[in-house]
């Protein structure tokens, strides 16, 4: 069988700063039809662009200046704007990272979906509205007959993108590019959306290029894998292969990430006084209450995760310990002294001792200062140092945080790679010598390895100095590797909380069973099996919903 | 009836030559993306730009004077705007190409990057600049000395009525219009700069303050200066103005100073509302509340945290309320309530000689007069705007 689509020495330049630098250096790919690939790499590997380029398309300032990319005998590298038009949207499309932002805001998503058909001569306004309906049916949408004469906002995250999905197959495509379609999604909604999408492309028989960086996902979508490191093609083989038996380094790095554990600690000795003890928080946002009746406690050295879906009230409840959100009810105490709610009554000292470590280091990090400053003004600020007393400690931070201090002094946030950055964020709240750090989705805007770096980074900072955390994410795996305790949440309420080999062992309380289930796992018939075992309207958010 | 006439056969022509020039473009490149690709209203440009460069050739070589022995004013205008436009073009190039060459490594990289109507801007804005610091050295003669004739004409050719003692000659009692024009720069530019630093400093820091605040605070400024934007700006001005004037009077301070501090007002309420807006999206941002949590201060949240990341932004408008500023004294002046005579000012001197235009038809060198002051300030003006578009480009890290 011939290929549908097949790229060859495809050569992609970048222009900056009145130059042209190379984004891809020669990559190959060959698809047929039906099947799938993954495509995966770290942040920058070029993903998106080869993505993008088997559409013949590029972004501004972005040229390909060398290779060929032909689709069903069609050269779409040197294909005329006029022959384009027909092909994308009818036989190849294209589903956004954030459907959110992809979708017109104005326009009813039924109104959206039809237009592709219409514009094309593929079917009639109505005809491609009975068709939407179907496919709506099909994706497991709910209320399929009235869901699309609704508003884009109006619609969940997850909902939004299935009825992407269904827009993207609505002139029935041979191809199909998914750009990280489930990456900004909680784990229940994401094992839907991916249940629905793989459906659907086995049903039509459409070749897809599925990118992504979470290996778990790309292990139950795609029949190969393609890993990418900068540009360049690390190694492509089938999924059992690739999971198996990985060839090259680069490659076995990113399945080790998951490997990462920190050993057992001793249990915390009888009538230990907690760092921190949250007791009966109850907080509202105006008049609706998010957080009803939180307990939990944190202990010297230990790590506390805070696990639970976005809207379950962790972020909240870090607002509330540190006084940003005064609780309607409840009190908070540190070292067994009990604080006031409100930050602004709070001594220079009591603020001082708990710190926090922001998910987004882009806006937690001042862009106008440099690393030096942004790192100093704590430690002036608390400790008082000045001048070369200041510069040391400062330094001895950035090597804490295992960056070359005379490197990094004078430079500015946007001069720095995210890791980095995170680390500078880290480096911000050590300088006040806290007990207590809060990290508030530290990893999930990163790349894997790096994740893992900042998590052991975290790790060896506990060990040295006796720091308490409290780790909030979403993310099951890492809790894994870092958290002692594990306190899950759902609407505002602790549903379960205790160490973390008994959170992580049968039996569970049903919503905590429903996320370890959700994740996705190497394997690639993960999704197979816990379908057969499960049944399709009985995972991810509908379970939820039944709870 | 024939112009209606006219208009259709013209774009007739164009439309013809459109189509003729992509079908031609298409044969002689071989098909290339450029042609293939060209859309049928890309081509209609590509052709009415050329029909309008070829008119424009046509008309600069008209002869300057009618065979009546009528000046034809529409050539020798147009002739005066295009070579003073290729003019402040090679000025700029060369001004630009000695940045390149000339200063510190960050300035030269800073050139580097610019377009050319930056250039020109920056090199009207130092030419202002300079003009105004330096008048007293630079003026041949005093702003308000009245010398021997009157209504001279620009050029300084005798056999037009001019003298080459005045080269822009002199207004309607006797006094040199480059001198005035000279201290105009000293008083309208500099009484424009000190209100508009004014006006960034009051509404600045209200605007930041109401950002971070928030609450009754914010409400009870923003309401307040909701009214004062109510208020037509000019309008609301003069009623000021005519209250100052008595003021002034009975206290003996300068009306200047109590155009500076109203007009101050009025667009301060604008720098309020931008510095708010701006304010109130940098202290959403996780860096402050960091900073809060630390148990940082107000003025430290202000100026250390929030102002170094609105700096982009307020700039920019420093330069847009920099002109408003500007043509609202210029304005005040030209309906008499603003700067005073026989203190020069350009507004003042676009009313005092706006008689002449209407001359413009058969002694263009003498309705020159009152455009000299016009196009100073349209010139600042345009100049302004152009290093402010620059640097919106800039820090918005648009492409383009």
């Amino acid at each position: 069988m011939s290929n549908l689509l097949t790229i060859k020495g495809l050569k992609i330049e970048g222009r900056s700063d009145e130059t042209w630098t190379p984004i891809i250096n020669g990559v190959d790919l060959e698809l047929k039809k039906g099947e799938v690939l993954g495509l995966i790499g770290e942040s920058g590997a070029g993903k998106s662009t080869i993505g993008l380029a088997a559409m013949g398309y590029t972004r501004d300032g972005v040229r390909i200046s060398d290779g060929s990319v032909e689709f069903d005998g069609v050269d779409l590298v040197n294909a005329s704007a006029a022959l384009k038009r027909g092909l994308l949207g009818k036989r190849i499309a294209y589903v956004a990272q954030s459907a959110a932002a992809s979708f017109n805001p104005a326009h009813k998503l039924i109104d959206q979906h039809t237009e592709g058909p219409v514009q094309h001569g593929v079917s009639s306004r109505s005809n491609s509205m009975e068709d939407g309906v179907e496919l709506y049916r099909k994706l497991r949408l709910p209320n399929p007959d009235e869901i699309g004469f609704r508003y884009p906002h109006q619609v969940s995250g997850g909902q939004l993108q299935r009825a992407m999905t269904a827009m993207a197959m609505s002139c029935r495509p041979d191809l199909i590019i998914f750009d990280e379609p489930t990456t900004a999604l909680d784990v229940t909604t994401q094992i839907e959306v991916l249940a629905s999408i793989r459906q659907i492309v086995e049903e039509f028989d459409t070749a897809a290029i599925y990118i992504t960086h979470d290996l778990a996902v790309v292990a139950q979508m795609a029949d190969k894998i393609k890993v990418l490191l900068r540009g360049d093609e690390v190694e492509e083989s089938d999924t059992r292969t690739m999971l198996s038996a990985p060839k090259e380094d680069y490659t076995k790095s990113l399945w080790a990430v998951r490997e990462f554990k920190r050993p057992e600690k001793e249990a915390v000795p009888d009538g230990a006084v907690p760092v921190v003890s949250v007791r009966g928080v109850t907080a509202a946002y105006g008049t609706a209450d998010v957080l009803h009746d939180v307990s939990f406690d944190i202990h010297a050295g230990r790590t506390v995760a805070v696990v639970g879906e976005s809207g379950s009230g962790k972020s909240t409840t870090a607002r509330c310990i540190t006084g940003l959100l005064p609780p309607r009810k409840g009190e908070i105490s540190f070292d067994g002294q009990v604080l006031p709610l409100d930050y602004r009554k709070r001594t220079k000292d009591q603020l001082r001792q708990a710190q926090m470590i922001y998910q987004m280091a882009d806006t937690a990090l001042n862009p106008r200062k440099t690393i030096g400053q942004i790192i100093g003004r704590p430690v002036e600020f608390y400790g008082g140092l000045k001048g070369t007393q200041r510069r040391e400690r400062v330094n001895e931070l950035l090597d804490q945080i295992e960056l070359e201090p005379s490197q990094y002094y004078n430079r500015l946030p946007s001069e720095l790679s995210g890791g980095q950055k995170q680390r500078v964020g880290i480096a911000r709240a050590l300088a006040a010598e806290p007990k207590f750090i809060i990290c508030d989705e530290v990893t999930s805007a990163l790349d894997q390895l790096v994740a893992e770096g900042i998590l052991r980074l975290l790790a060896d900072l506990q060990d040295k100095l006796g720091l308490s955390y409290m780790f909030i994410t979403h993310d099951l795996a890492t809790v894994k590797s870092i958290a002692d305790e594990v306190v899950v949440m759902k609407d505002g309420i602790v549903v379960e909380q205790g160490p973390k080999t008994e959170m992580f062992s049968p039996p569970h309380h049903a919503y905590t069973d429903l996320l370890l289930s959700s994740v996705p796992e190497m394997d690639p018939d993960w999704l197979n099996d816990l379908l057969k075992e499960r049944g399709v309207d009985n995972i991810g958010d509908a379970a939820v919903d039944k709870m | 009836m024939s112009g209606i006439m006219g208009f259709a056969i013209v774009l007739a022509a164009l439309l013809l030559g459109a189509y003729v020039f992509r079908v031609a473009g298409q044969a002689v490149t071989k098909n290339a993306p450029t042609f293939r690709d060209m859309g049928f209203g890309v081509a209609f440009g590509y052709v009415l730009g050329a029909a309008i460069l070829v008119w424009a050739i046509w008309y600069y070589f008209q002869p300057k004077v009618l065979e009546t022995g009528v000046p034809n004013a529409g050539v020798v205008f147009f002739r005066w705007a295009v070579q003073g436009f290729i003019i402040a073009a090679v000025a700029a190039f060369l001004f630009r190409l000695l940045g390149r060459h000339v200063g510190t490594a960050g300035t030269r990289k800073l050139f580097r990057s610019m377009p050319l109507t930056a250039s020109f801007g920056i090199l009207v804005i130092l030419i202002y600049a300079f003009v105004a610091v330096f008048a007293g050295a630079i003026a041949p003669y005093g702003q308000a000395e009245i010398l021997g004739a009157a209504n001279v004409v620009a050029g300084g050719d005798p056999a037009l009525g001019g003298n080459p003692e005045y080269p822009l000659g002199t207004d309607q009692i006797g006094r040199d219009i480059l001198s005035r024009l000279i201290f105009g720069a000293q008083n309208t530019v500099g009484i424009a700069f000190v209100t508009t630093c004014l006006a960034f400093f009051i509404g600045g820091s209200l605007g930041f303050l109401a950002a971070t605040l928030q609450g009754w605070l914010d409400q009870l400024l923003s309401r307040g200066v909701d009214v004062l934007m109510a208020i037509p700006s000019l309008i609301f001005a003069l009623l000021l103005m005519t209250i100052a004037s008595v003021w002034a009077n009975k206290l003996g301070i300068p009306l200047t100073i109590f155009m500076v501090l109203i007009i101050a007002l009025i667009d301060s309420t604008r720098v309020y509302r931008l510095a708010r807006a701006v304010g109130q999206s940098i202290v959403v941002m996780d860096y402050i509340e960091a900073a809060k949590l630390r148990g940082e201060g107000l003025g430290y949240l202000v100026f250390k945290e929030i102002l170094p990341n609105a700096m982009a932004p307020l700039l920019a408008e420093f330069g847009l309320r920099f002109c408003f500023v500007f043509l609202m004294i210029a304005a005040l002046s030209f309906l008499g309530v603003g700067i005073q005579p026989p203190l020069a000012d350009w507004g003042t001197m676009v009313r005092d000689l706006a008689p002449f235009i209407n001359f413009a038809a058969f002694a263009p060198t003498a309705a020159v007069a009152p455009l000299l002051a016009a196009g100073a300030i349209a010139l600042l003006t345009v100049g302004v705007n152009f290093v402010v578009d620059w640097m919106l480009h800039k820090t918005s890290g648009l492409k383009e």
